[in-house]
């Protein structure tokens, strides 16, 4: 498959991550020295049996569940040193982050394209051109028609799309997706990770997908696994 | 894009449903500082109205309208000799209740010193001032009375001959103007079976004195006329207005009648500060606190309406954190919200107000000033109950998301 990206600077860089929730009697370690590069342009699935620690990892990656130990580097910048922040994180992931989960989580009382804006608005872009980059992103996803359509009056799989083009509003560096695919059947599951792939390598952005679906492994570049908190091989990264 | 605006659209019903109730809470606050504004206007309506530099009344009394004052009529005489005055009048002021059409009529009986005063200093919207000295009234509208309507009190029938609006007493009863001879008929009919019987009491009193014994005329003069014996007549007046020339100095007027040991001297502004401070100063407490208690109640309602609507879209703000907005994007969702549930709730009062207050019984006048003072305290309150939601919101953790 073909990386697109020019920059040679990885997306994510993460090293010895460990998470440990509670301590003493009630300690549980969810994840485990963990490093791992993901490359700019790269769709990479995460794979794993519940409680491996995947959901733990990306958020972590993300930004929004810091880790205990280890450090993390997103395009070449230092963000988290332990659980210390070295970066305002909130704007850090408001530039360069998307996200996707297994609900779309749209806002109920925004229709789809004001789902869409309202992240590229955020990031301080004027009302106008984030709706026109919104409709633009939407036409993208092959939801166009429905942009004036509340949450509610869309199917999953067009919730999903939504999500996704809300997740790529700001072109973000990264994209972290928490089992995306889980609520939609085996032909929209598809066809949201072959979306992935197409974002990846049309836009450069990383994607990095916590994800059951085998069916679709083809799909990604690469396939790490993870079981009782570490990656698999000693958190060696591995070619499926 | 406004969030706030959004979210209201999406749950129209919800909003529109508090706004309404916070409205009629409010509309009540307003109508309580209405009510008491209205106490003040009518306490203080006749003291304006009437027109009277000085009030001279009872000595060591607070009269005529805090409390009763008895002041021989012919005092009016004593007072125009004063140097400095121009005029002056006697007053009158009482208030009744009797029965007309098989109605209640509560009215305030005022006095018209007959002949300087024919009510042409009051206020007419209908017929005109009074014209003879007896059987005239001039009646507010309040009390029901049309032009030409003839009303029973005591032994005499009089006429509406002119109707004013407005014009009500400290109680907020309609006022009635008589000349103050027919006022204090009215104020001191007796019926022809009280008076026979106390003639006859006055008789036996006087049986047992020896002053009744040996003087025999005195047993004709008492089961005379009460007001042919001037020891035992009834009060006369409440009180005499005096007007001052031009030029003369108040201050040397009242100075010299109040060293007249029988009566005491008030100024115009005297005489309402009397009012004020004894009438209405409880009711004002009273209204005030009832205020308190509603902008109390208000701000809880707000609070626990904003906190329920943040409650419900706590999901949408991990969601906005997640995205990366700002503690101001959220903040603003929510302030805006109770901003304008307080906003829209006050509009409402005020439009409701205007159908409402006018069918209350008693005066209610919105001024300006308290209008922007209760506009304040909404926008307090909206701040402070929108503080509540504000917490919740900023202590939700981004990943929340995920649960």
């Amino acid at each position: 498959m073909t990386n697109v990206a020019t920059d040679k600077t990885p997306a994510i860089e993460a090293f010895s991550l460990t998470k440990v929730y509670g301590s003493g009697n009630t300690e549980v370690v969810a994840m485990k020295d963990v490093s791992l590069t993901v490359a700019r342009g790269e769709v990479v699935a995460l794979l794993g049996p519940s409680g491996a620690g995947k959901s733990t990892l990306l958020t972590a990656i993300g930004l929004i569940n810091p880790p205990t130990a280890g450090r993390i580097v997103i395009g070449g910048q230092p963000v988290m040193e332990a659980d210390r922040a070295l970066v305002d994180l909130r704007a850090f992931r408001r530039q360069h982050l998307g996200f996707i989960f297994q609900k779309a989580n749209l806002i109920p009382f925004l229709n789809a394209v004001e789902n869409v804006q309202v992240a590229m608005e955020i990031n301080d872009m004027a009302p106008r051109a984030a709706r026109q980059r919104a409709l633009e992103l939407l036409d993208y996803l092959g939801v166009a028609d429905r942009a004036n359509n509340l949450p509610d009056a869309l199917s999953g799989g067009q919730q999903q799309r939504v999500a996704v083009a809300r997740a790529l509003a700001n072109q973000p560096s990264l994209i972290l997706a928490d089992e995306p695919t889980a609520a939609l059947d085996s032909h929209r599951g598809r066809q949201v990770m072959e979306l992935f792939r197409k974002v990846a390598h049309e836009r450069g952005s990383a994607v990095m997908v916590v994800t059951h679906d085998h069916r679709s492994l083809d799909v990604f570049d690469r396939t790490l696994e993870m079981e009782d908190g570490q990656l698999k091989n000693g958190s060696k990264e591995s070619k499926p | 894009m406004n969030l706030a605006v959004r979210d209201i659209r999406h749950n129209l019903a919800r909003f529109a449903l508090t706004t309404v109730g916070i409205g009629l809470l409010l509309m009540i606050v307003m109508g309580m500082g209405g009510i008491y504004r209205g106490l003040i206007h009518e306490a203080t309506l006749l003291v304006d109205q009437v027109g009277a530099d000085l009030w001279v009344v009872q000595g060591s009394t607070r009269g005529p309208f805090a409390e009763v004052s008895r002041i021989p009529a012919k005092l009016e005489d004593r007072v125009r000799a004063v140097p400095g005055v121009a005029g002056a009048r006697r007053f009158v002021s009482h208030t009744i209740q009797r029965e007309h059409r098989g109605q209640p009529l509560r009215m305030v009986v005022q006095g018209l010193s007959w002949p300087e005063d024919k009510g042409d200093w009051v206020p007419l919207i209908a017929g005109r001032a009074l014209r003879q000295a007896h059987y005239e009234l001039i009646a507010d509208r309040l009390l029901g009375l049309p032009l030409g309507e003839k009303v029973r009190l005591g032994k005499d029938v009089y006429e509406v001959v002119g109707l004013t609006r407005g014009m009500v007493g400290s109680g907020g009863d309609g006022l009635a103007f008589f000349t103050v001879s027919d006022a204090m008929a009215v104020q001191f009919d007796v019926p022809g079976e009280a008076t026979r019987l106390e003639r006859a009491s006055r008789l036996a009193r006087l049986g047992h004195l020896d002053l009744g014994r040996v003087t025999p005329l005195l047993s004709e003069r008492v089961v005379g006329s009460a007001s042919e014996l001037p020891a035992l007549g009834p009060p006369q007046v409440s009180a005499v207005l005096v007007t001052l020339q031009d030029g003369a100095d108040q201050a040397r007027v009242a100075a010299t009648l109040g060293t007249w040991p029988d009566v005491t001297v008030y100024s115009t502004q005297e005489q309402k500060d009397l009012l004020l401070s004894g009438m209405v100063d409880k009711a004002k407490r009273q209204l005030g606190l009832f205020r308190v208690l509603l902008i109390i109640i208000s701000t809880i309602i707000m609070a626990l309406i904003i906190y329920t609507l943040t409650l419900d879209k706590i999901h949408d703000v991990a969601m906005l954190k997640l995205m990366g907005a700002r503690n101001t994007v959220i903040v603003g969702l929510i302030l805006q919200q109770a901003l304008l549930i307080g906003a829209l709730g006050y509009g409402l009062a005020y439009w409701l107000g205007t159908f409402a207050f006018p069918k209350f019984p008693r005066l209610v006048v919105i001024e300006t000033p308290d209008l922007l003072s209760l506009g304040a305290i909404v926008l307090g309150i909206s701040v402070l109950s929108s503080l509540l939601g504000i917490w919740k919101a900023m202590s939700v953790e981004p990943n929340k998301v995920l649960s």
